[in-house]
């Protein structure tokens, strides 16, 4: 079936088989391999990406149903020139070793801090509590969000 | 962990999806697709052709007015968490979405989804059981409705045929005051619980309980109300030892299974434990 939607800003058209999700399609249609696959059934958070403004897991959402959507990427928070406040925060805090589950932190953390830039650290740990990371223990990554809310603050969105 | 091939269309008109469905006796329905997309995922149901409602309009409306809530099947979790009318409107509703899964499957999982799914241990079945929800079914002879308490049938099963879509959940009218609790308990934030409780009752004058509702999620083949203990505690005061009593009673109403996650000594014992805590926070709610 043919789909078109936006990826980070640009419009696209795609031929896929129904059954394709999202995640699947983000890697191997458009080569955009940012956005990680761990578990593929809606356990670990590795493939989130930004749907029309919300926080998804790419693997639990079929390509055909993201017509006429928005949809965001690890690849579309920075420039190529520069990390994003919520990136350089990450890199300070020491918020990834392995970075598996680094775009679906970050992707999370963005759609959460662009809704909420005030989410307090209990917010936070609730909204990453989809997750799974195995290497840094939470604490940084919690940290790293909290250090970002003030870009979002000042700019509503960076 | 990829889904069997499938057809997909995404109708514009209910008429329509129910068409379709008719005609296509292995289609199965997708909204928000978080539950039915790990199924497919792992190939427990490999449909010929699935049918998205994403496109049908007016299944999106949560409307409050005074015969109750009417919460159509395509409101997400996140329209429940963000609608402040609800708060005051149905606290107890509020309060358990705001349990269902994680943030992201929040974003994207739908009432119709999570009714027709009927996991015994999903938050909105039960507040539909135990509030004496209804739910309204389209088929092709039209629409009918269905009391929640009679809707779910077992572990994923319910009384929804193969060709009807889940349109709406009507929740009874919530007067201001009454007094409620939802108590959850899994290992993890965001999993489905062990077991979960959900409770109600209004309050005569001299403080004696009335129109107890009190339900279970998890520790049960389907969500059901714990009559013996509504019982139990209609025409009493609250007080410590009726709320041991009513711990206790509990524990023995329930039918827990006993799978890998839980014994079911275990699932009775948290069950015990939840009604134990619901009841004292309710206790100490300020009346509205």
């Amino acid at each position: 079936m043919q789909v078109s939607f936006r990826i980070n800003g640009d419009p696209v058209a795609v031929e896929v088989e129904p059954r394709l999700h999202l995640a699947d399609c983000l890697r191997d249609v458009l080569g955009l391999t940012g956005t990680h696959l761990g578990c593929e059934h809606g356990a670990c958070g590795a493939c989130t990406v930004i749907v029309d403004g919300a926080a998804v897991r790419a693997c639990l959402m079929l390509t055909v149903q993201a017509e006429g959507a928005s949809v965001v990427t690890v690849e579309g928070l920075s420039s190529d020139e520069a990390l994003s406040p919520l990136q350089t925060a990450f890199r300070k805090h020491h918020a990834l070793q392995c970075g598996f589950c680094t775009p679906g932190m970050l992707t999370t953390a963005h759609a959460l801090l662009t809704e909420e830039p005030d989410a307090d650290a209990h917010r936070i740990r609730s909204a990453l509590s989809g997750n799974l990371c195995r290497c840094t223990g939470y604490i940084p990554i919690v940290e790293a969000v909290l250090e970002a809310r003030s870009a979002y603050r000042k700019a509503g969105k960076p | 962990m990829k889904p069997a091939p499938f057809d997909y269309q995404a109708p514009g008109t209910l008429r329509e999806a129910i068409d379709l469905l008719a005609s296509n006796p292995e289609a199965f329905v997708i909204a928000g697709g978080q539950s039915l997309m790990p199924v497919l995922a792992f190939r427990l149901a490999t449909p010929s052709l699935l049918v998205d409602l994403r496109r049908l309009p007016g299944l999106g409306n949560i409307a409050v007015g005074d015969g109750g809530i009417r919460l159509g099947a395509l409101v997400r979790w996140r329209d429940i968490e963000d609608d402040q009318r609800l708060v005051a409107a149905h606290p107890l509703l509020h309060a358990a979405v705001a349990h269902v899964a994680h943030y992201q499957i929040r974003n994207r999982g739908t009432v119709g989804g999570s009714l027709a799914h009927a996991d015994p241990a999903a938050e909105l079945p039960g507040v539909a059981v135990t509030c004496e929800g209804e739910i309204t079914l389209f088929g092709p002879a039209g629409s009918r409705t269905v009391p929640a308490g009679d809707f779910f049938t077992g572990p994923l099963s319910t009384l929804r045929q193969p060709d009807e879509i889940v349109t709406e959940l009507h929740l009874p009218k919530w007067p201001s005051g009454r007094r409620w609790a939802f108590r959850k308990y899994a290992r993890r934030e965001g999993d489905f619980a062990l077991a979960g409780i959900l409770l109600f009752y209004d309050e005569d004058r001299q403080g004696a309980l009335s129109n107890a509702h009190v339900g279970v999620i998890g520790a049960c083949p389907r969500p059901h109300r714990l009559t013996k203990v509504e019982r139990l505690l209609n025409g009493h005061a609250i007080d410590d030892g009726l709320i041991r009593q009513a711990a206790a009673t509990a524990a023995e109403e329930v039918d827990p299974p006993d799978d890998l996650h839980a014994d079911a000594a275990y699932r009775r014992g948290l069950v015990a434990t939840l009604i134990e805590r619901g009841l004292r926070a309710a206790a100490q709610q300020r009346s509205a």
